[in-house]
């Protein structure tokens, strides 16, 4: 091209050979980083793979051997199980004994089994986001660098609300478990506290970030620590706080089933039991019921998310 | 300050009517909010049978399991109907095969003295009497009548039962008197064998002694080399079975990294075409969201526990149950970050004739790539926590076995060696992502000052 034979200059040749380098040398390390990523990769498969009780290559044909229990003989049965209603195929075993969990309020009018245990899940997860809620808030003004002073004081707080959240949920739950009886209760203790160190680190960093005009305005006219917490910073970030609790309720449905699962009473528990026996008409019934309710609150929790804070409220968090 | 006229207030009033003349529904629902949480709370209650629960449970069984987290006891028992009293450990305790602690004393006059918190707290006994020593008092107690009897008062730390005399001495163990036998529980600060079994030719043994071994003393066992040998009884440690919890440990750490670099790679290119300024087709779009939202909502406990049925018990199930689920996650996320980017380097790049894929890598990906990295981050990090709990329904991992810790109650220092551990990998792990995760937004903060300085 005769174009650029113009700018064949030796300080454009410079120029290109410095940026072919650098490009270069970005490549080669891309390059380095994406194979590490796959040796990592593949050498974990291979480690799973070796640590599991089945082999992936072996059961694969299988897979599908193991779906055909799911599918019930009866698809009405998937129904009749949701609901507690009587099943021809009922023969007093556990597979189909649908009626026997029902919870009856009063005379004929009764709660089917699964309805119950997802609320108790759900009522779980209530509960436990509210106890975070209710702890977070007031730490969180602790820790927020800019309403607090004291360092060491902010310090304790905050690193109280990392162990909090790093500590694992089952050995909380377990260990309560062994003081208020196996169930829910311990399930709630455990998310709860759970809950606090979650929704309290991403208060506080809501706290860091507010604009702090009117604390200063309050300041100024002799307002009180609290006073200034609670006129200048607390409207400005209480709907972002409403918005990462609603998130938390989503996330906390979700670990209550699967606490339910070792014992902490609810829909997962159940569920559990429907799929290590290979209950098909059950556990589909408990599946499409869980599935339900998540989409549901999922969906509620964003429409609601939506009003509060706008757009803004999709950003991920712990 | 001058106190303000009512005229003023007023003024002040009429002048910011939205602050002082707001809508009754707008006065009111923070009220309507508080009562509806607490009515909820009130059915809660109710529904949880809380005070049944809290009056049944057993709340001084916390401070003892707590303490069981950090320290161990030993249980000696002393047998006085034997023609001579000789102490007697349970077969599997701490001090190994031939315990000859020397907190055991064999007096000269033929009477044993044990120390619980050295000779302030301690026992002294033969076959007709015994004492016991703690808080400053002495309580002696007559072995002959047929049944344990306390000779003078009875201080409160000392319960006394039909055949059994009971003293509680603290934190430091307890004393169980009866005709026949004493029973001694003494508890130690600390975790019991921590690095050798009491099978390991090691045991007991000082530090110093046992690294002279392993540098320059002779084979204790024929044939491989002490450092081996000793290598090999730390990591088989019967009692905290070191191998296995480590290993276990690298399972959810694998499980973790497996399940999100896969969802990950399968998300990617399906994000490209569920986000609506990408792909132009809706229909497609939707479909893909939809699905994104069902892997999402099937649960990862689900999943785990179907994979853990269709591969069996393992770190593979787990892996396949947050690969599942995050391909859901993943797979939204990635999609809303592609439909927020600016438009105009992709017309740019699209201007130059460039075909579809050209147009994504250099008009789209430079974008979007460091979001997606920061995302993916950031569930790998929250998926190392939570693979500990899907562990424990058998999708491998330390879940399971830190379950099991507690199913017996009396494993704890056990499960907060463990907790640690999970404890020690998750802080790794938050720092690592948070690292990187800075660095990439360093980077992504001097694209858009580059940007910015251009104009």
């Amino acid at each position: 091209m005769t174009f650029s034979t113009a700018f064949h200059s030796d300080t454009t040749r410079q120029q290109a050979d410095a940026w072919r380098r650098q490009t270069s040398l970005r490549r080669f390390y891309t390059a380095l980083g994406v194979g590490l990523l796959l040796v990592a990769m593949f050498a974990t498969m291979w480690f799973a793979d070796e640590a599991n009780a089945g082999h992936f290559i072996d059961r694969l044909p299988h897979i599908l051997d193991f779906l055909s229990w799911l599918v019930p003989k009866d698809w009405n049965d998937v129904w009749r199980a949701l609901f507690d209603i009587a099943s021809p195929s009922d023969k007093g075993t556990q597979e189909f004994n649908f009626p026997l969990g029902r919870v009856y309020i009063w005379d004929g009018f009764y709660i089917p089994e699964y309805f119950e245990l997802m609320l108790t899940t759900v009522n779980v997860a209530l509960v436990s986001t509210f106890i975070g809620f209710v702890f977070a808030v007031p730490f969180s003004f602790v820790a927020a660098r800019n309403l607090t002073p004291n360092p060491v004081l902010r310090l304790v707080v905050k690193r109280f609300m990392e162990l909090l959240r790093a500590f694992p949920e089952i050995v909380i739950a377990g260990l309560f478990a062994a003081i208020v009886s196996i169930g829910p209760v311990a399930a709630i203790i455990a998310i709860g506290l759970h809950s606090i160190g979650a929704l309290g680190k991403l208060f506080y960093e809501i706290n860091e970030n507010i604009d702090m005009r009117p604390e200063e305005g309050l300041r100024a006219v002799g307002a009180n620590w609290f006073e200034r917490v609670r006129f200048a910073d607390l409207p400005q970030v209480l709907p972002n706080f409403m918005s990462y609790t609603l998130l938390r309720i989503e996330i906390n449905v979700r670990i209550s089933t699967i606490m339910g699962a070792v014992g902490g009473g609810g829909i997962g528990e159940e569920l559990k039991l429907a799929i290590s026996r290979g209950f098909g008409a059950k556990t589909l019934a408990l599946v499409l019921l869980l599935f339900i309710t998540i989409f549901l609150v999922d969906q509620f929790s964003a429409w609601l998310r939506r009003k509060l804070v706008g757009e803004q409220a999709f950003l991920m968090s712990a | 300050m001058a106190a303000m006229t009512a005229d003023e207030l007023s003024a002040i009033e009429d002048r910011h009517p939205q602050i002082f003349q707001r809508p009754a529904y707008k006065r009111f629902w923070p009220l309507l909010l508080v009562a509806g949480t607490v009515l909820y709370l009130g059915y809660a209650l109710w529904f949880f049978s809380l005070p049944q629960v809290l009056r049944e449970s057993h709340w001084e069984r916390l401070p003892l399991f707590l303490s069981q987290w950090i320290s161990y006891d030993l249980q000696p028992e002393f047998r006085l109907d034997q023609p001579e009293i000789t102490p007697k450990y349970p077969r599997f305790s701490a001090l190994g095969e031939n315990p000859d602690p020397d907190w055991v004393i064999k007096n000269s006059d033929g009477t044993f003295t044990v120390h619980i918190d050295g000779s302030a707290k301690s026992v002294t006994f033969d076959k007709s009497r015994a004492a016991i020593t703690a808080n400053g008092v002495t309580v002696p107690i007559s072995l002959t009548g047929g049944k344990p009897v306390v000779t003078g008062p009875v201080p409160d730390w000392v319960t006394v039962h039909e055949d059994e005399i009971v003293a509680k001495l603290g934190f430091a163990g307890e004393v169980r008197v009866t005709v026949d036998r004493v029973k001694v529980r003494k508890r130690f600060l600390g975790w019991a064998n921590f690095v050798f079994d009491t099978r390991s030719p090691f045991f007991g043994k000082p530090a110093g002694e046992v690294i002279s071994l392993i540098v320059s003393g002779p084979e204790l066992k024929p044939g491989t080399s002490n450092l081996a040998l000793a290598a090999a009884n730390i990591w088989n440690n019967a009692q905290w079975q070191h191998g296995d919890v480590w290993t276990k440990l690298l399972q959810t750490i694998v499980m973790a990294f497996l399940g999100t670099l896969l969802g990950g790679i399968v998300a990617f290119p399906l994000a490209f075409f569920a986000a609506r300024n990408i792909t132009p087709s809706g229909v497609l779009g939707q479909v893909l969201k939809r699905f994104f939202d069902f892997m999402r909502s099937v649960d990862m406990l689900i999943w785990a526990l179907f994979f853990t049925r269709a591969f069996g018990p393992g770190p593979l199930a787990g892996s396949a149950a947050i690969f599942f689920t995050e391909i859901g996650t993943l797979g939204k996320t990635y999609s809303e970050a592609l439909e927020n980017i600016d438009d105009k380097p992709r017309e740019g790049v699209l201007s130059t004739g460039a075909n579809g894929i050209l147009v994504q890598r250099y008009g789209v990906l430079p974008e979007v790539v460091p979001v997606f990295i920061s995302q993916t981050l950031y569930q790998w990090e929250s998926n190392t926590r939570g693979a500990t709990i899907i562990g424990a329904v058998g999708a491998g991992g330390i879940g399971l076995k830190l379950w099991e810790a507690m199913r017996t109650n009396s494993n704890w220092a056990n499960v907060f060696y463990m907790v640690l551990l999970t404890l020690l990998v998750v802080f790794i792990f938050d720092n690592i992502s948070n690292f990187l995760r800075r660095r990439l937004s360093r980077t992504l903060h001097d694209y858009n000052r580059l940007q910015a300085e251009r104009g």
